[in-house]
C-alpha cells in the first residue's frame, strides 16, 4: 500500500498495485476464490460430492456366480469372465467349429444350402426363439481353437445376408437375402500369409470379393473349417422399471447344411474334428456335426462376436458402473454453485462486488472459473477413487470388468470430472439468472438428474432417447466406455450404459447449455440493477 | 390458529411467485404426461404398459416444483429475516408451522387436482390413438375405473405429502438451496443408486424410498410384482412427511430464529 502517504505537504493519490487487463482478472479470481474457500458449508459441499461418489461405489455388492434372491433361490451366473480378443476388448467366442489344419497358403470353399434355428430348451417368455437375425454359419480360418484367437470368416446370417467378419469387431456386409436349398450360397476364404480374403457366389463360378482381413500373428498351421452359432434371443420388451420386471433369455441353436466342401493347402485325407470353441460347459447339449458323404450338418450355439454386457447372456460390468455415485455428487455441486451466486444477492454483497469490479461480465467469468475448477477437482478425485474402489470391489467379488483402453479409462474419469464442472457452471449461471436458490437448484436438477431417472423408470423408449439427446443430461454420454456393435443384437439403452449420442457429442450438448446460460446471465447481469 | 392461518395465507397470496409455481405444477404435470403418452406405443410383441402410470408421469417433474414452493415458503422467511417478525407475532412456533402446512397443502391439493385431471384427460385422448384400444385389451382411461381413480386421487395425495415433507426438511435446514437439494436428493437419488444394489436390496430400497414407495399408488397393473402395495407405499411417504415435520417442530422450538 503506497496510497495516503503524507510527504512534504503533498498527498499522493491512491493507486492500485495491480495494473489493468490480465492482472485485474487474476485479482478478481483471487477475490472469488477467497469468497469460496472461507465459507465452510461450500467446502463441505464439495468434499461431500467427492465422498458420495466413492461411497456409493463402495456399496456395490454385485457378485458373480449368482445373486441370492429373497427366499434362497440363486440366479445362476453364466461364467464370470470373457476371453479377450486381439483388439483388447472382451469377446464371445463359442461357436461350434468343424476344422482341419491349414498351411500359410490355402483356401476353403463350401456351398451352404440351409440355415435354420430352434430354441435349445423351453423358450422363456418374451424372448424371440429360433433363428435370430445374427444366427450365423459359414467358413472360418482361425489361429486355434483357443477362445479369443484371431480369425476371419465369411458366413450366411439369419437376417443380414452374407457377411464377412474378422477379429470379432470387423464386419463387412455382402449381398443380402436368406439362404435356402433353392438359392444356396457359395462361400470361399483364401489365405495368403497373414491376409485372408472372403468371396461369395450364387452359383460357384462367378465369385465376388466380400472383404479382406489382415490377421496379425496367424500361425503357419491355422485351422480352416465350418462353424455355426446363434446368439440367445434378445428380450422383445426390454424394460427395467421400478416395479422390476426383467425378461429372461433362452439359448438358441443354429443348424446349417454344407456341401461341396473343398480345402486346399491343408493336409489331404485328414479327418474333420469338431467341438465348441472353449468347451461346451453349461451350453446346450444338442450341438455337434454330422457328416454323410459330402454333406455336413453343423449345429452350434453361442456366438463369435464382441462381448456386449447388455446382450442376453452377456456378463461383466462396464467401468462406468462404478461411477453411479456421480449423481449424488452433482446434487451437492449444484447446490453449492447456485449458492455461490445467490448468496451475493442475499447479503447484499453483490453491491460491494460490483462496486469493486464494475465490469460485470468479468465477475461472472471469475466465478465460473473458480466454481468450475473446484468442481472439476472434486469430480476428478471422486470419480478416480470411485473407479479404483469399485473395480477392486467388483473383481474381488469375482465379477468380470469389460476391458477398455487406458485412453478410454482416462476419458471416462476426466469426462466425469468435466461433467461435474460444466454442470456447476450451468448452475452458477441459472443462479445468476433466477436469483432464487430454490428455483435455480430445482431447475438444474430437473434438467440434469431427472431425465436419467425418467429414462430408467417410466418413459417409453422412444421418448427417453430424445430426452437424452436434447436435455443437458445428454452429457452423461461422456461416461460410456463401450461402443455399440451393429453385429450384436442387444438392448443398447442408457440403463445398460449406451447413450443415443456419442460421448463427445453428448458432452457438447451439455456445454452448449452451460455456455448459453452463462451468456444470457452475463447480458442480464449487465442490464439489471443489482 | 385462525390468525396464524390468515397471516400465512396473506403472505403466500401476495408473493407473485406462488401463482406462477402453482401454474407450473399444472403445466409440468400435463406436458410431461403428454410427452410420455405421445411416445407410448404398442408393439406387435404385446404391450405391457400401465396407462394410468404413463399418463401421470408428469408427477415426477411437478413434485420438484411443489418442493420449490414449500421450501421457499419457509426459506424466504429465514433469508429475509421475516421469521423474527413472524415468531414475534405468533410466539407459539408449532402453530406457525402448522398454519404454513395447512395453507400450502390446501393450495397443492387444488393445483394437484387440476393437474391430475388434466393428465388423465390428455391420456384418455392420446393413448387410444397409439394402439391402446380395447382390441389390445385396454379399457379407455376413465376415473370410473377403480384402480385409475386410486392412481389419480393417490397422485394428488402424493403431491400433498411431498409438500409436507419438503416443508419439514426446509424448516430443519433453514437454507433454501440446501433444503431443496436435500429434498430432491432424497426423492431422486435413491431410485438411481438402487441400480447398483442387488435385487434383494433394490426391493428394500424401493419399499422405503419416499418417491418409489409413494408413487406405488399410481400402479394399476401387475400389482403383485410391485415392491410395495399402493396404499402401503403412500403410508411410507406419509411416515417420511410426519417424521420431517416432527423434526422441524422440535428444531424450531429448540433453536433461536
Amino acid at each position: 500500500m503506497r496510497g495516503g502517504t503524507l510527504t512534504g505537504g503533498t498527498i499522493s493519490a491512491y493507486q492500485s498495485e495491480t495494473g489493468e487487463g490480465r492482472d485485474r482478472f487474476a485479482q478478481l479470481l483471487r477475490a472469488e476464490w477467497t469468497k469460496f474457500r472461507t465459507i465452510r458449508g461450500w467446502l463441505a459441499g464439495m468434499i461431500i460430492a467427492a465422498v458420495v461418489t466413492v461411497g456409493i461405489a463402495a456399496l456395490d455388492h454385485a457378485s458373480c456366480g449368482g445373486i441370492v434372491m429373497p427366499g434362497g433361490s440363486v440366479t445362476a451366473g453364466q461364467g464370470c469372465s470373457s476371453p479377450v480378443g486381439p483388439g483388447g476388448q472382451a469377446v464371445t467366442d463359442s461357436p461350434y467349429l468343424v476344422h482341419q489344419p491349414l498351411g500359410t497358403e490355402g483356401s476353403i470353399t463350401v456351398r451352404v444350402t440351409s440355415l435354420s434355428g430352434q430354441p435349445a430348451g423351453p423358450a422363456s417368455a418374451g424372448t424371440a426363439a429360433g433363428l435370430q437375425p445374427w444366427s450365423k454359419a459359414g467358413i472360418i480360418i482361425k489361429a486355434s481353437d483357443r477362445p479369443g484367437s484371431v480369425y476371419a470368416a465369411v458366413m450366411v446370417t439369419g437376417g443380414h445376408g452374407v457377411v464377412m467378419q474378422y477379429d470379432y469387431t470387423g464386419d463387412t456386409a455382402g449381398p443380402p437375402g436368406p439362404v435356402s436349398a433353392a438359392s444356396p450360397r457359395w462361400l470361399r476364404l483364401i489365405r495368403s500369409g497373414d491376409n485372408v480374403t472372403g468371396y461369395e457366389s450364387a452359383d460357384g463360378t462367378r465369385w465376388h470379393v466380400v472383404g479382406t482381413a489382415h490377421l496379425a500373428g496367424l500361425p503357419a498351421t491355422a485351422l480352416a473349417g465350418l462353424f455355426a452359432a446363434s446368439p440367445a434371443g434378445s428380450t422383445s420388451a426390454a424394460s427395467s422399471s421400478i416395479s422390476g420386471s426383467s425378461g429372461g433369455s433362452g439359448a438358441n441353436l443354429a443348424t446349417a447344411r454344407f456341401d461341396h466342401v473343398i480345402v486346399r493347402g491343408g493336409q489331404p485325407g485328414r479327418a474333420w474334428a469338431g467341438g465348441t470353441v472353449g468347451g461346451n460347459a453349461g451350453g446346450p447339449a444338442d450341438t455337434g456335426f454330422h457328416q454323410a458323404g459330402g454333406t455336413f450338418t453343423v449345429t452350434g450355439s453361442g456366438d463369435i462376436a464382441p462381448d456386449v454386457p447388455a446382450a442376453s447372456g452377456g456378463d461383466g460390468f462396464a467401468i462406468e458402473h462404478t461411477l453411479l455415485g456421480i449423481f449424488g455428487a452433482l446434487v451437492a455441486v449444484i447446490v453449492v454453485a447456485v449458492m455461490f451466486m445467490t448468496a451475493e444477492y442475499r447479503r447484499g454483497l453483490i453491491k460491494v462486488t460490483l462496486a469493486a469490479s464494475p465490469r460485470r461480465g468479468r465477475v461472472l467469468a471469475a466465478k465460473a472459473v473458480v466454481i468450475g475448477s473446484v468442481s472439476f477437482a472434486a469430480g476428478l478425485i471422486g470419480s478416480a477413487a470411485a473407479l479404483l474402489t469399485g473395480e477392486h470391489l467388483l473383481r474381488s467379488n469375482g465379477n468380470f470388468i469389460m476391458p477398455v483402453s487406458t485412453l478410454t479409462e482416462v476419458r471416462v474419469v476426466a469426462g466425469t470430472a468435466a461433467l461435474t464442472a460444466v454442470t456447476a457452471i450451468l448452475a452458477l449461471a441459472v443462479g445468476a439468472l433466477l436469483r432464487s436458490s430454490a428455483a435455480a437448484v430445482t431447475l438444474v436438477i430437473s434438467v440434469v438428474v431427472l431425465p436419467y431417472l425418467l429414462e430408467n423408470t417410466v418413459l417409453p423408449a422412444g421418448a427417453a432417447d430424445w430426452v437424452l439427446r436434447i436435455t443437458p443430461a445428454a452429457g452423461f454420454a461422456i461416461q460410456q466406455s463401450l461402443p455399440q456393435y451393429p453385429q450384436v443384437a442387444a438392448s443398447y439403452t442408457p440403463a445398460n450404459g449406451y447413450f443415443p449420442l456419442t460421448p463427445w457429442a453428448g458432452f457438447a450438448v451439455l456445454c452448449g447449455y452451460a455456455a448459453l446460460a452463462l451468456a444470457v446471465a452475463a447480458i442480464i447481469l449487465r442490464r439489471r440493477d443489482a | 390458529m385462525s390468525y396464524a392461518l390468515r397471516a400465512e395465507w396473506t403472505k403466500l397470496r401476495t408473493v407473485p411467485g406462488t401463482v406462477w409455481l402453482l401454474l407450473a405444477v399444472v403445466a409440468a404435470t400435463v406436458l410431461l404426461g403428454l410427452v410420455a403418452d405421445a411416445a407410448a406405443s404398442c408393439p406387435s410383441g404385446g404391450c405391457q404398459l400401465d396407462l394410468a402410470r404413463t399418463s401421470l408421469t408428469g408427477i415426477y417433474l411437478s413434485q420438484a416444483v411443489i418442493a420449490v414452493l414449500a421450501v421457499m415458503t419457509i426459506g424466504s422467511e429465514y433469508s429475509s429475516g421475516m421469521i423474527r417478525v413472524t415468531l414475534t407475532a405468533t410466539p407459539h412456533r408449532a402453530t406457525v408451522l402448522a398454519a404454513k402446512a395447512v395453507i400450502l397443502t390446501a393450495l397443492v391439493l387444488v393445483a394437484g387436482t387440476v393437474a391430475v385431471l388434466g393428465s388423465v384427460l390428455v391420456g384418455g385422448l392420446i393413448l387410444p390413438a397409439h394402439g391402446f384400444t380395447s382390441a389390445h385389451g385396454y379399457l379407455p382411461l376413465s376415473l370410473r375405473d377403480g384402480p385409475v381413480l386410486r392412481a389419480a386421487a393417490g397422485s394428488v395425495l402424493y403431491l400433498a405429502l411431498i409438500t409436507l415433507l419438503s416443508l419439514g426438511i426446509a424448516t430443519a435446514v433453514r437454507e433454501a438451496a440446501a433444503g431443496i437439494g436435500g429434498v430432491l436428493a432424497l426423492l431422486y437419488l435413491i431410485p438411481i443408486i438402487a441400480g447398483i444394489a442387488s435385487p434383494h436390496w433394490q426391493r428394500h430400497l424401493h419399499q422405503i424410498a419416499p418417491m418409489t414407495a409413494g408413487l406405488a399408488i399410481q400402479a394399476t397393473t401387475s400389482l403383485r410384482s410391485m415392491a410395495i402395495s399402493p396404499w402401503a407405499g403412500l403410508g411410507v411417504l406419509a411416515a417420511w412427511a410426519a417424521a420431517a415435520l416432527l423434526a422441524a417442530v422440535a428444531l424450531l422450538r429448540l433453536r433461536d430464529a
